[in-house]
């Protein structure tokens, strides 16, 4: 070993250039909540990676664990009830549950941000848009007053806001739906951050603005060459932007995939499950397809695999041993890259 | 905005004549008569009863009474003690200021230390100090002011001779303190419980949230972000807390012998005299209007999803 | 609060066997009802324990003195009990908490001035919920020129400051007995209810259960006892318990005033009132009043906490 040689036990480089490390890696993290009830275990072992201009999509129900993991790398959880017992987040190889609160406060929003959901929800209502965006240049940047506001209305010109300078000093509520949406955007952008998270960016919005906003938010993101992961319920929006998907059931990641191989060959009874519940058009008059039963408790996750009770092609190894993530093969056993599985029967289920 | 406080104004006129006709008839169905416990147990003429009846409009149907009532109020006269045949304006001039001070001192202790409290509680819900500070409000809230006047009186006065047990000089704002804490401890147990649940429940608010992924700073996410939005029930409160306030003093004058309004509403009550009693209700009515009315507007700045509708 | 909580994981009830296979069991997953619930969560509340054992007490005080106390409150001995000091050894006798200034036993006055500390404060609360849900319901449901009238009334009765109007109120009768002292109470208190009230039944009113049992063809007597009524009375039912302790401490200030109750009446106001003349020399005769009346208001305040949180655990 010399002196030279960086290995990956040393934190790597900031630097952007000759950095082997992805942007960001999330190695076995785990997140519980400690409630009257007892410990709900949110997150069981979720690994991903992101690079600089990758999409990621990362795919499940409410109570899968996809927005707890999210908000476990943004540092916004609720610590308590909140815990990380195990797991590192990588951002650019160095591990952000060590780093100091300091630290982190100064990663969020200028290299890694995030978008909301409820963008009404998610402003404060009492200030003006101009004055929430250019606070991020304020913090950060040590901006005036008078040059975060500039710097705020060339932002909501470029999320497409029209007359951006007569409206910066609007408030929240004055907006719709959708251009609340792109001063969310806007906000994450401010910064030109390296790592964009958008949970559920388009669920609370009509179809016709959904479209609209996602068609931006993947716009912009090639135009800075930033890594996204974005959270949805919503196989539909996912097609079109990503470039990868995790689909994650009772806080563990079921399956990854390319994400038109995923669509054209799920590996996962549960994935199979949710592209059999899309209306399609071609099946009118048919009864459309419904998962049985209900999305798990987080208390008491079944044992074996997570999804056992409502697999219609459970056996009995499924109620008794927890499948490891497989890699996913060909039939003749050529390589399928980045493509995983947690079944059992991952075989049957691709190629059955 | 101006169409608004026209029409705020506007309501509150028949707020104000309702609240002045119901104290005015509770004074006018007072048992005794004022004139005559005048002469206490002579005898007297009661030709001369009368005359002075009629030179005071005491003879008068009981709702045309009412309307030299108001029309003298809008001229600045709030009618005349019969004891003592002074304007009742000056009488209330004399003691108002006093009971003012009184109530502004305890206004401010009420806002200063109930905030501070309720923010230091609220940012840590379900902590100790967030438990001793839920406890100690609900101790407060259920001592009565009278009871906690009396403690103060002996531990502070009596007792550790801190301070005179009285207030000789109503100038001296050293003597009032103890007053003041005593009228506004209610009022302050109330605003910090008041702050202490609107603070802990927009901590988990999504705009929060935001401001934490934004990268900001503590200080500046409690500051700016939590505080305006937290306080604005804490405002509404305090608009007609002023009016609970001035109505609270009548008790704690009476305890510390502070010649204010309170304990001239105690004498003209015990002395059956109406007027005092009618003019200082009124002037707490007015107050307590026009201190809901810089509140709604007060809300309107601070939220502008209210609308001037 | 992060949504993997608020989905399945909140509501399982804590005996749950362990092998349920599918994960939420279906019968857990129907909610309890609203008062169920809240019952559940009152018995483990130590604040809701403490304060209605207190209650209780109080109540059977009121009702059977005899209970605990053999003394009379009324028998005077100046000669030999002049300002007595408290024997604390001698538990619930006559000296136990010493004497007053006319020479009457203290703990004997403590036991028969519940009575009225509890007549008032039950009489006024039960009145005022009573007036004020009518006129809130009243207001809310029907809406137009009645909610106006029915407001700007209720805007003018708590225009009035509370303890001042009360003064003036009780000054009006000659003879001041419990009954008066309720009613003159009442008359000032319902606004608080009435808003409430109004405030919850606007809301309801506006549910889709609701407009739900219009389109059913739901007559409005129908509509209002079978739905808004119920729903309504939640919050109610909490504001009048909080303000339960307070009418309890009013009629002690305006007894201690000498505008409530008076002699013969025993009521714990009077005796404070009573005491403050030997403030510096004998301080138990005002203090044992005094501590009587703030563990009466804490244990209904606590009690209306505890209904509170139970009834709405966001509130908190």
């Amino acid at each position: 070993m010399t002196i030279i040689d960086n290995t990956s036990a040393v934190p790597a480089p900031r630097a952007d250039d000759g950095n082997s490390a992805p942007l960001l890696e999330v190695r076995d993290l785990h997140v519980e909540f400690h409630t009257r009830d007892g410990v709900a275990r949110a997150v069981n072992g979720v690994n991903y990676t992101v690079d600089a201009g990758e999409t990621l999509a990362v795919l499940g129900e409410s109570g899968s664990g996809k927005s707890v993991t999210a908000q476990a790398i943004m540092g916004i959880l609720d610590m308590p009830p909140g815990r990380i017992p195990q797991g590192e987040i990588l951002f650019r190889g160095q591990d952000m549950l060590k780093m100091s609160a300091e630290d982190r406060r100064k990663i969020r929003g200028s290299k890694i941000a995030m978008i909301f959901q409820d963008a009404l929800s998610s402003l404060n209502p009492v200030l003006t848009v101009g004055y929430q965006l250019g606070e991020m240049f304020r913090v950060h940047e040590g901006l005036s007053k008078k040059e975060a506001k500039a710097k705020a209305i060339e932002l909501m010109d470029q999320v497409k806001i029209p007359a951006a300078a007569a409206r910066v000093n609007d408030y929240p509520h004055q907006f719709s739906g959708g251009m609340r949406q792109r001063i969310m955007i806007a906000m994450a952008l401010a910064l030109e951050p390296d790592l964009i998270i958008a949970d559920e960016p388009t669920t609370a919005l009509d179809v016709t603005v959904q479209a609209q906003v996602m068609d931006l938010l993947a716009e912009l993101q090639r135009e800075y060459h930033m890594g996204l992961i974005l959270i949805t319920h919503d196989l539909g929006v996912v097609a079109d932007v990503a470039d990868k998907i995790a689909v994650m059931y009772a806080g563990r990641i079921v399956e990854t995939a390319p994400v038109h191989e995923l669509y054209k060959r799920p590996a996962h009874p549960y994935t199979r499950g949710l592209l059999d519940s899309i209306p399609r058009l071609d099946q009118k008059g048919q009864e459309l397809y419904a998962i049985q039963g209900l999305p798990p408790n987080l208390l008491k996750i079944p044992t074996g695999c997570a999804f056992n009770p409502r697999c219609p092609k459970a056996q009995d190894i499924c109620r008794t041993d927890t499948p490891p993530l497989y890699d996913v093969t060909e039939r003749d056993g050529g390589a399928l890259p980045g493509r995983r599985s947690a079944c059992h029967f991952w075989k049957e289920q691709i190629h059955g | 905005m101006g169409r608004y406080v026209a029409r705020r104004l506007l309501q509150m006129i028949p707020v104000f004549l309702g609240s002045t006709l119901l104290i005015f008839s509770m004074m006018y169905a007072l048992p005794g008569d004022p004139v005559r416990a005048l002469y206490g147990e002579q005898a007297i003429d009661q030709a001369q009863i009368a005359e002075i009846k009629r030179s005071l409009g005491l003879d008068k149907p009981f709702l045309l009474q009412y309307w030299d009532y108001l029309t003298g109020l809008f001229q600045g006269d709030f009618g005349t003690q019969i004891a003592s045949q002074q304007p009742v304006a000056d009488v209330i001039a004399d003691a108002f200021p006093i009971t003012a001070r009184l109530t502004i001192f305890a206004f401010l202790f009420t806002v200063v230390v109930g905030i501070t409290l309720g923010v230091v509680a609220g940012l840590r819900p379900d902590t100790l100090v967030d438990k001793s500070l839920l406890a100690l409000t609900l101790l407060l809230i259920s001592v009565p002011s009278f009871v906690l006047g009396y403690a103060f009186q002996y531990f502070f006065a009596f007792q550790l001779g801190w301070v005179d047990p009285n207030v000789n000089d109503p100038e001296n704002y050293g003597q009032l303190l103890l007053p003041a804490i005593v009228l506004g401890s209610l009022s302050l147990a109330y605003v910090a419980r008041l702050t202490r649940t609107s603070i802990a429940e927009n901590l988990r608010a999504d705009y929060v949230r935001t401001a934490v992924a934004k990268g900001l700073p503590r200080r500046r996410i409690v500051g700016v972000h939590l505080m305006r939005n937290s306080l604005i029930p804490v405002v509404t409160f305090l608009g007609s807390d002023l009016g609970a306030l001035m109505g609270g003093a009548v008790v704690t004058e009476g305890i510390f012998n502070v010649r204010g309004v309170g304990y001239t509403v105690y004498e003209a009550l015990s002395r059956r005299e109406g007027s005092t009693v009618v003019g200082v209700v009124t002037l707490i009515v007015i107050i307590y209007l026009v201190c809901s009315l810089l509140v709604d507007l007060l809300y309107a700045v601070l939220d502008p999803r209210i609308r001037y509708a | 609060m992060p949504e993997a909580l608020d989905t399945s994981a909140k509501k399982l009830p804590a005996g749950e066997p362990a092998t349920v296979p599918v994960p939420v069991d279906a019968k857990a997953e129907k909610t309890r009802s609203l008062w169920s619930d809240a019952w559940h969560d009152l018995r483990r509340s130590p604040m809701f324990v403490i304060s209605a054992v207190l209650i209780v007490l109080l109540l059977v005080m009121a009702a059977f003195p005899g209970l605990f106390t053999g003394a009379s409150p009324r028998d005077a001995d100046l000669s030999n009990h002049y300002l007595g000091a408290p024997n604390w050894s001698h538990f619930f006798q006559a000296d136990w908490l010493g004497y007053d200034g006319q020479g009457r036993s203290i703990w004997a006055r403590m036991v028969h001035g519940a009575r009225a500390s509890i007549i008032v404060s039950v009489g006024v609360t039960a009145l005022v919920t009573i007036l004020g849900t009518l006129v809130g319901v009243l207001a809310g449901y029907f809406g137009g020129w009645l909610d106006a009238i029915l407001f700007r009334l209720t805007d003018v009765f708590s225009g009035i400051p509370f303890m001042l109007g009360a003064m003036v109120v009780l000054t009006t009768f000659a003879e001041r007995t419990v009954w008066v002292v309720v009613l003159a109470l009442a008359f000032l208190g319902w606004t608080t209810i009435a808003r409430v009230a109004r405030g919850s039944v606007i809301t309801i009113k506006q549910a889709d259960y609701v407009t739900a049992a219009k389109a059913l063809g739901a007559s409005t007597s129908r509509i209002l006892f079978r739905h808004i009524l119920p729903n309504a009375i939640a919050p109610v039912i909490v504001v009048a318990t909080i303000a339960l302790g307070g009418y309890i401490a009013a009629e002690a200030t305006l007894s201690y005033l000498g505008i409530g109750l008076a002699e013969p009446t025993v009521s714990w106001g009077i005796d404070v009132s009573a005491g403050k003349d030997q403030l510096r020399n004998a301080p138990h005769v005002l203090m044992m009043p005094s501590v009587m009346v703030s563990i009466t208001v804490l244990a209904f305040l606590m009690f209306g906490e505890a209904v509170r949180n139970a009834l709405d655990p966001k509130m908190r």
